[in-house]
């Protein structure tokens, strides 16, 4: 986030795009809905009708996919009501007269056609965002997992840019990071490309930074990313992996091409809390401790890097994750890998990264400190590019609709979107009976009329088939999805939703399309009583024993 | 900056912001006026009038929680008219209190239990008024129980003006007057969202968090820390029973930097997956397609050699690593340097962009 969370109380307008926040970052959420209540105005993007979606004084219910479309036509709106920001253009920005003709092809009634929003609503929505001071941008997974992520964030920046909207207390630009520690595993670079403080591994000074501070050589070669390894892993390169503390069995793309993957391997190591998906798949597994069993440190959404500290004991034999990958380091011969504490290893991360280098345990406290901080009596910063940007001019780009990777057709005639719901975060949650005994099970969520024609009730059983795979999954009869659309989450191994999304990526970060796959759909018939289903069993498998 | 404004309190004197309601400026001097229904987050209720004071020059008492300070104002918050004030409306409340405080589970986090203690009111004068409303237990996170309800409207204030969700307001008038939901259904899903804030709101034994039920707070230690879900980056404390060195749940935190009080129902109630039966324990080695334990050195000892060999036979690049957006920086720190420096590749990457 280029802000911060509590800026939302004061800003006069949230601009919210691809983000269901109540239930992805509830306790953001609700800042959005309490500003709203004391009269900040709200615009919401989204093709579902979120919590926000009906609480806002704007919600524009686009086609899935044309996020660009549409934020080049507010802009083509703003350039021709001339309520464009001109002399925060000429001073901060450079690209604008490439952003100008790319967008003098998007009029209101090409975009209006495109999205399915009408004219008057798109010109409501760009006189709003473009006059007023106070108004942040926050957006989610919605926006970057489509094959044109990079080009929907781009698109963002063009929009805030071109409007002055970023530098300023209460604005910006707000992705809202999906896990508690995205922004930390970026900051420390657990990224093919980049060493820690986002250093890149193609700069030979920045390589010999940390050449130096690490007495060893690194390699240049680019590294893989996640899909990348998978191909690789397939085609017989790649021979081992260790998987920390992810499943990307349940979370990833195309569960069944990552299962071969997997399977190819010669050795997999998964260090996990629990017996996951991926675990399944290992030939050592080590048992690691969860958050309340260890001292640390988490990076929020808003730069704030904040203490993780240890409550009670881990259970069994299960080890603190970092002491496990630097007993394997030493085995292996490696030096560097003796740090005693987590301190000693953070006092490491701050000689290592200049954003970090003011911070101390002692100083993080109970408050954190956003970063950058440079130095140990710079109070941290919350808001980003307050004197200009650090990398000279912003640079506007401009960007161009691309069709989603896997359109509706005859055979697959629905619309899969995913996405998480309020009560559970990924499959970890499964295991708290609290939070499972709420909503124990894949509710799809489907439109009435859809519901009608399929001939399916409330709680009634569907099979739901892609390309790629095939689930079974209850479904819940509502009109937060439109007709003709599907929306599904990634929690329940029962309904194991990844084996439908598909492996299409977003040709710079490879992150998948989770957000649009084509489906069908059917009414399943059983009689078996849905409370003496055991838990963790796949629905497909009772439906239809597997020989 | 607003306007500063200087009264006396009690004797003693204080300056502090125009606008301001008397019970804070008392705070600023160490002075709690008491009450039942006053929380600085939420708009004022007045309910209660646990919380009236005398000001000089005025015959009426006043609500310090909603009468703003003025310019030489001086207050006095502990007269004896006061206190037999206080005492009388102790004794009206615990009329329509059960009196079964020994099993209670709200001993010794209970307002009214508190105040009664202080203004030394052991029981009502008055014949006992409580109703026999029926528990609402059957949702996981939270026991309603509407006849331990003093009717101070926290949590229908902290649900419309914190959660904004309106799942809960009052119904009804005067004595027959109720706090409960929308037709009087019980707590679900489908109108709450379980977020919590208004048991912690909830000033007496009315509304109880599950996760508590059978410890005594004198049994808690708290310990401070960040939310392992979402990326808001919510802090609360992690409470832990000191005998059985458990996590219990989870209370928030009111200096908290990102969010206060707030929390949802993810970070309040997620503590059980800790302690979960189904946790990995052990070192496993699969050998002949199953799984058994290992110790540890084994399970080091055979995955640091089988990396060698691999590395040897076909290259660094043979071998890659996911790393984890749930683990701390620590951990992702220690983990793309052991790619780098031990395997020396740069094959590592994390579901960040998910
Ligand atoms: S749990 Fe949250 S949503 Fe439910 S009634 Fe209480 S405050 Fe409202
Ligand atoms: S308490 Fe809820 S909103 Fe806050 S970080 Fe945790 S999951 Fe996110």
């Amino acid at each position: 986030m280029t802000n911060s969370v509590n800026e939302i109380l004061d800003e006069d307008l949230l601009f919210v795009i691809g983000s269901n926040t109540t239930e992805a970052h509830p306790v953001i959420g609700i800042k959005m809905k309490q500003a709203v209540r004391h009269g900040t105005k709200l615009i919401v993007i989204d093709p579902r009708r979120t919590e926000l979606a009906a609480m806002a004084d704007l919600w524009l219910p686009l086609r899935s996919g044309t996020d660009i479309p549409l934020i080049n036509g507010l802009m083509h709106i703003i350039v021709k009501e001339g309520l464009q920001d001109e002399a925060y253009i000429r001073e901060r920005c450079e690209g604008y007269e490439e952003l100008l003709k790319t967008i003098e092809a998007y009029t209101p009634e090409r975009v209006a056609s495109l999205t399915g929003i009408p004219v008057e609503k798109l010109q409501e929505a760009a006189r709003l965002y473009a006059t007023t001071k106070k108004a942040g941008i926050f957006y989610t997974l919605g926006i970057t997992e489509h094959i044109c992520g990079t080009d929907n964030v781009k698109s963002l920046a063009n929009l805030a840019l071109l409007t002055g909207h970023v530098g300023f207390p209460n604005a910006g630009i707000n992705p809202l990071r999906g896990q508690n520690n995205v922004q930390g595993a970026c900051d420390m670079a657990a990224l093919p490309t980049d060493l820690p403080g986002y250093k890149k591994v193609a700069n030979p000074e920045h390589r010999a930074f940390f050449e130096e501070l690490w007495g060893c050589s690194l390699s240049s070669d680019k590294g893989l990313m996640i899909p990348e390894m998978f191909d690789a892993a397939l085609d017989g390169t790649l021979k081992a992996m260790y998987v920390m503390g992810e499943d990307p069995v349940m979370s990833d793309p195309n569960a069944n091409h990552v299962k071969k993957a997997f399977e190819a391997m010669e050795f997999v190591v998964v260090q996990e809390i629990f017996m996951s998906e991926t675990a399944r798949f290992a030939d050592v597994i080590f048992p690691a401790t969860c958050y309340a069993e260890k001292d640390g440190t988490f990076t929020a959404s808003e730069r704030r890097v904040q203490r993780v500290r240890k409550a009670v004991e881990p259970p069994g034999e299960a080890r603190v994750d970092w002491t496990i990958i630097a007993r394997i380091a030493r085995e292996m011969g490696a030096k560097g890998f003796d740090w005693t504490s987590s301190e000693e290893i953070f006092e490491e991360i701050r000689a290592a990264m200049p954003m970090y280098r003011g911070m101390t345990y002692e100083r993080l406290g109970t408050t954190g400190l956003q970063w950058p901080c440079p130095t140990e009596d710079h109070p941290g910063t919350p808001y980003l590019h307050k004197d200009g940007f650090s990398i000279g001019k912003a640079k506007m780009t401009p960007i161009d609709h691309v069709e989603p990777a896997e359109p509706v057709c005859k055979d697959y005639p629905t619309l899969l979107i995913t996405g998480r719901r309020l009560e559970h975060y990924n499959v970890m949650t499964r295991f708290s009976p609290t939070l499972d005994a709420i909503v124990p099970c894949e509710m799809a969520e489907m439109n009435p009329e859809d519901a009608r024609e399929l001939g399916l009730a409330e709680g009634d059983l569907a099979r739901v088939t892609s390309r790629r795979g095939s689930v079974v999954t209850r479904v819940t009869v509502t009109d937060k999805v439109k007709p003709g659309s599907l929306f599904m989450t990634l929690h329940f191994k029962e309904s194991p939703t990844n084996e439908l999304t598909i492996d299409a990526y977003d040709p710079v970060t490879l992150t998948a399309e989770y957000k649009i796959a084509a489906v069908q759909v059917e009414k399943v018939k059983t009689d078996y009583d849905p409370s003496e289903i055991d838990r963790f069993v796949r629905l497909t498998e009772l439906v239809e024993p597997q020989e | 900056m607003p306007k500063l404004v200087k009264l006396i309190i009690d004797g003693k004197s204080v300056e502090v912001p125009e606008g301001t309601v008397i019970i804070e400026a008392a705070r600023k001097v160490g002075i709690e006026i008491p009450n039942l229904c006053y929380d600085k987050h939420l708009t004022a209720f007045s309910g209660c009038r646990m919380c009236l004071v005398e000001v000089e020059g005025s015959k009426k008492l006043v609500t310090a929680c909603s009468t703003l300070v003025r310019e030489g104002m001086s207050v006095k918050t502990r007269t004896e008219r006061l206190i037999r004030y206080r005492r009388e409306l102790l004794n009206l409340i615990l009329g329509n209190h059960p009196q079964d405080c020994l099993t209670c589970e709200k001993v010794g986090n209970c307002k009214l239990q508190e105040l009664c203690y202080e203004y030394g009111v052991k029981e009502s004068t008055y014949p006992s008024l409580v109703p026999n409303l029926p528990l609402d237990d059957a949702n996981p996170v939270m026991i309603r129980d509407q006849n331990k309800c003093i009717k101070c409207g926290k949590c229908v204030r902290v649900c419309r003006e914190i959660q904004v969700t309106n799942a809960i307001d009052f119904a009804g008038r005067g004595v027959e007057s109720t706090v409960t939901t929308a037709f009087d259904r019980p707590i679900a899903r489908d109108f709450c969202r379980m977020c919590g804030q208004c048991i912690t709101a909830c000033p007496v034994g009315a509304l109880t968090n599950k996760q508590f039920v059978g410890t005594r707070p004198w049994e808690l230690k708290k310990v401070r820390t960040t939310c392992p879900f979402c990326g808001t980056g919510c802090n609360f404390d992690l409470n832990v029973n000191i005998k059985t060195g458990h996590v219990v749940g989870v209370t928030a935190a009111e200096d908290a930097p990102i969010n206060g009080t707030q929390l949802c129902v993810k970070g309040r109630f997620h503590t059980d997956l800790i302690h979960s039966p189904d946790r990995l324990k052990h070192p496993l080695i699969r050998e002949n397609g199953k799984f058994r334990e290992a110790s540890w050195d084994e399970a080091i000892q055979l995955t640091a050699r089988r990396l060698s060999e691999i590395v040897a036979r076909h290259g660094p690049n043979s071998v890659a690593g996911l790393s984890s957006a749930r683990c701390t920086n620590e951990d992702n720190f220690v983990f793309q340097k052991f790619m780098r420096v031990a395997l020396k590749n740069n094959n590592v990457d994390h579901c960040a962009r998910t």
